[in-house]
Order: C-alpha cells, then structure tokens, then sequence
C-alpha cells in the first residue's frame, strides 16, 4: 500500500530519505540519551538531601534480595492466575452472550442485548467495586467476576459476528440434514465462527490480562500491587522508579509473548482457515480451455 | 435512592471531571495519534520503526502502570501539574497508539486500486493522500475511532483511583459516606457512564451503515 503512494525513489530522494533517516535516528537516540542522563543525574530533594541517579547501583541493590524477586513471582502468579480463571469464565459467557443474542426468538435475544449493552459502556473498575461491595465476595472472586463478564461480553459480539459472516447455506445444510436448531448452531455454525475469531478472542485475552492490574484497586495483590505499592513503601521512595521499572519488564513480557502467540494463531488460522475449500497452489483451469478440450475428446469419440 | 439524591452535586462534580478528562485526553490522543499514525506510513524508515516500537510497548502496558508513572514518578522528578493533568498525560499517552492504529488500518483499508489510479492520473504523494486516500479511510475509520472513544471514557475511571476526584472516585467516596446505599449509589454512576458511552455506540453502529451502504 505505502509503496503505491510515492514512485520509486531515485538517487536523489533515495540520498534525501536516506539523510531523514539518519536525522531521525539521531534525534531519538539524542532524546534517549538525554532521557537515560537526565534521570541518571543525582538529585537535590526540598530538605537538601542529595540522592544519587536512577542508574547508581544504590538504586538497584534490593535486587540482590531474594525476597524481593519472591513477592515479585508471587504477584505475577496471581495476576496470571486471575487471568487464567477469568480469560475460561469469559469464553463460556462468551459463548452463552453469543448464542443469546442470535436466538430467534425475540424473548431471549433483546433482554440478552440490553443486558450485553449495559456490561459493555460499562467501566470493568466500577464493576469490580460492585461486586465486591455488594456481594462481598473478596477481591480476588470481584476481580474474576468482574473481569469474565465484561469480557465475556466483548468475546460473545465477536463470535455472533463470527456466526453472522457465516455463509447462510451452512445453517441451511444443518437443518436439511436433520439437525434441530441448536444442535446445528452449536456442530456446523458455533466451531467456524470460532475459529474464524479466535485472532480478535486471543487478542482481547491479552485485554484481560492487562486488565487484571485493575484489581489492584480492590485490593488484589497482583503484580502492579505487590511490585509498585507494597515493595516501593517498604523500602522507601528512592526505589520507586526501579520497581517500577522491573514491574514493567515483568508485564511486556507477558503482554508481548501472549501478542505473539495471538499473532501466530491468527496466521495459522486466518480467514481462510475457516473455509471448507483451502485455497488451491494450482491455479484453476480456464473454462474455455475445458470446453475445447471436452468437445475434442468428444469429437474424437465420434 | 436519597443517598443518590443527597449526593447529585457530587456526582455532577465527578462527571464533570470525566467529561474533562475524556475531552482532553481524547483531543490530545487524537493528535498524537495522527502524529504516530503518520511516522507508521511514512517513507522514512527509522521513523516507520519508532512508531512501531511505541505503538508496540505502549499497547502493552497496563493502563494502571502508565497512570502510575504519571501520579508517582513524575511529581517525583518534580513535574507535578497537579493529578488532574497528570491523569489526562497518561491517558493521552495509553490511548494514543490505539487511535494510530485505527487509523493506520483505514488507510489500508482504502482499495489499492484506489491509490493507484491516482498515482496513474498523474497526482503526487500529497495528493494522493489528501484527495483520494484520506478523505476515504477518514470515513471508514470514524467507527473504529468512535469505540476507542468510548474505551477512553471507561478508562477515565481508571484515574478515580489516582487522586482524580472523577466518577469512580465520587463512586468510592459516596459508598464509604453511607454504606447502607451501595447498590443505588453504584447504579447512579453506572447510568452516568452508559450516558457517555451508549450514545457513543449507537453513533458508531450509525455510522457504520451508512458506510457499509456506500461501499
């Protein structure tokens, strides 16, 4: 696409972008650096205490405690145990929310619409206070509660769009065949909408994990609790940035390798992986060619 | 319902706050977000590479992680404009490689017969961009836009929970005030939410139509 937008450069343009780039190139690692200084610079606080830079190694020394990387895998066991029970809650009342909102009858579908409208403009954080102010059910059930239905909302319009973009005579052939209704829904429609999906599925787990930062506002001590408030009070401000730092490492990691699997899976099983017919290498025969050959034999026949 | 009552300059108090923060983090990731959207489609290829880098850690950080960084670390380093603008910066910075990337994606999704045609009449790069591709992935991308909007609204309230007296924040302060009242206080904040976001959608889903329509 970008390289339909301009002709292809000659020597001139290709010198001039060449030079860009290196400006480019300068000026961000320019800011970079200037970044990485500043904050390396030792600092004056208001009562006159000199504190060394971010990148002293006094700065960095908890690190050599293990204690400290104990709370941290600890904190990221929970968020991803959070994640885990929340991501199978959403992908049931994901499933359920779809097949509610494309029921024929009306009964079912428009109390399920309103339903699935509500616990979407709705913001995951006020859902958690809800519920665990109401049902007091603790932080860690408000957190998976909260985190499976909003989710789960989000997951069951990708899968009732997924069964929309169906081509009608799959439902059809269900039906000629002899299959009730849901049974066709769920053996001939439900799987290829879900494979058709599962990229936007996976990428909206990687939503959910993010998401379960949220908890910490409940009290949760996941990953951002545990690294940022608990660890940075305990050993006092001047460790703040390095935690801060680690926890943030800890979460690109995660986020980063979920993203890359989502984008595997969404190559393994892109749209045409759904398809009945794979697309053919060979290219297909040109008809007038077939009917000149059919007439030949024919003719031959004769 | 008469906590809900007692209580309404509050709430008004909050959802003014939440306006704000949605009006000005929205106009300044919208900007950013252009900005970014620009360096990804641009020739120049350290800048195609910065954006991807940013777009690409950005996007997975935690919203709380960045709005960490911007109520703790930055008053820290003795940048402290006060909690509200410092939750508008986070904001702006989480929510703007999201509107690159909606936009990025209809200007892809702009036929490239379209592009070439235009190429082929002879228009230059500019030209082509502002007479033929934008005007028409501008007009594919207002759904895509309208629903990162509409998480930006329920990402505010992400910041109740960083000293922005916001909606969620009026929603945690009413609830400790009269606790027998929870259910009625936290639908109140709930109908002030879907006030924002459900017009949002409804836009979106409009708009969309008319869209599929005219493809």
């Amino acid at each position: 696409m970008t390289s339909v937008l301009y002709d292809v450069p000659g020597p001139r343009a290709r010198f001039r972008s060449k030079i860009f780039s290196v400006v480019g190139v300068v000026i961000i690692v320019g800011a970079l650096l200037a970044l990485i200084v500043v904050l390396g610079l030792p600092k004056t606080s208001a009562n006159g205490a000199v504190q060394p830079g971010i990148w002293d190694a006094s700065r960095w020394d908890v690190f050599n405690d293990v204690q400290v990387w104990r709370t941290l895998g600890i904190g990221a066991l929970n968020t991803l145990r959070m994640a885990f029970v929340a991501a199978a809650f959403a992908l049931v009342i994901g499933v359920l929310f779809s097949f509610g909102r494309s029921s024929g009858a009306a009964w079912i579908r428009i109390p399920t619409t309103i339903v699935l409208e509500f616990f979407r403009g709705m913001p995951v954080l006020l859902m958690m206070l809800f519920i665990l102010l109401v049902f007091s059910t603790g932080s860690f059930w408000a957190g998976v509660a909260a985190l499976a239905v909003y989710n789960g909302a989000i997951i069951g319009e990708a899968l009732r769009a997924g069964i929309n973009a169906l081509p009608s005579g799959q439902r059809e052939a269900g039906l000629a065949i002899g299959l009730t209704p849901i049974a066709t829904r769920f053996r001939i429609e439900f799987p290829q909408a879900f494979r058709q999906m599962l990229p936007i599925i996976i990428a909206q787990l990687v939503v959910l994990l993010k998401d379960t930062s949220l908890a910490f506002v409940v009290g949760y001590p996941e990953l951002m609790r545990s690294g940022n408030y608990n660890l940075g009070t305990f050993f006092g401000n001047q460790y703040q940035f390095s935690f801060f730092f680690v926890v943030l490492a800890i979460y690109l990691t995660m986020n980063l390798s979920l993203s890359w699997l989502a984008r595997r899976i969404a190559k393994r099983t892109g749209p045409q992986a759904g398809k009945l017919i794979k697309p053919d290498t060979t290219p297909p025969i040109d008809p007038n060619l077939v009917d000149a050959r059919a007439l030949g034999t024919q003719s031959r026949d004769q | 319902m008469d906590a809900v009552i007692d209580n309404l300059p509050l709430f008004l108090e909050g959802f003014r706050n939440t306006l704000g923060l949605l009006a000005v983090a929205g106009v300044g990731a919208f900007i950013l977000g252009v900005l970014v959207a620009a360096m990804r489609i641009s020739p120049v290829a350290s800048l195609r590479a910065f954006a991807t880098v940013y777009t690409e850690i950005v996007r997975n950080t935690p919203l709380t992680l960045v709005l960490f960084f911007c109520a703790y670390l930055l008053p820290y380093l003795q940048f402290s404009p006060g909690y509200f603008q410092l939750a508008a910066i986070g904001l702006t910075v989480y929510t703007s490689p999201f509107v690159a990337e909606a936009l990025r994606s209809g200007v892809n999704g702009v036929h490239v017969g379209q592009a070439e045609a235009a190429r082929s009449v002879g228009l230059t790069f500019g030209q082509t961009l502002s007479f033929i591709v934008l005007p028409q992935a501008f007009r594919m991308v207002i759904p895509p836009l309208i629903n990162v909007f509409i998480a930006l609204a329920k990402n505010t309230s992400v910041a109740g929970a960083f000293f922005v007296f916001e909606l969620f924040g009026a929603a945690r302060r009413i609830t400790n005030d009269r606790g027998d009242a929870v259910i009625a206080i936290l639908l109140a904040v709930a109908v002030f939410y879907l006030i924002i976001t459900i017009p949002l959608g409804f836009i979106a889903g409009r708009i969309e139509k008319k869209v599929a329509v005219l493809r």
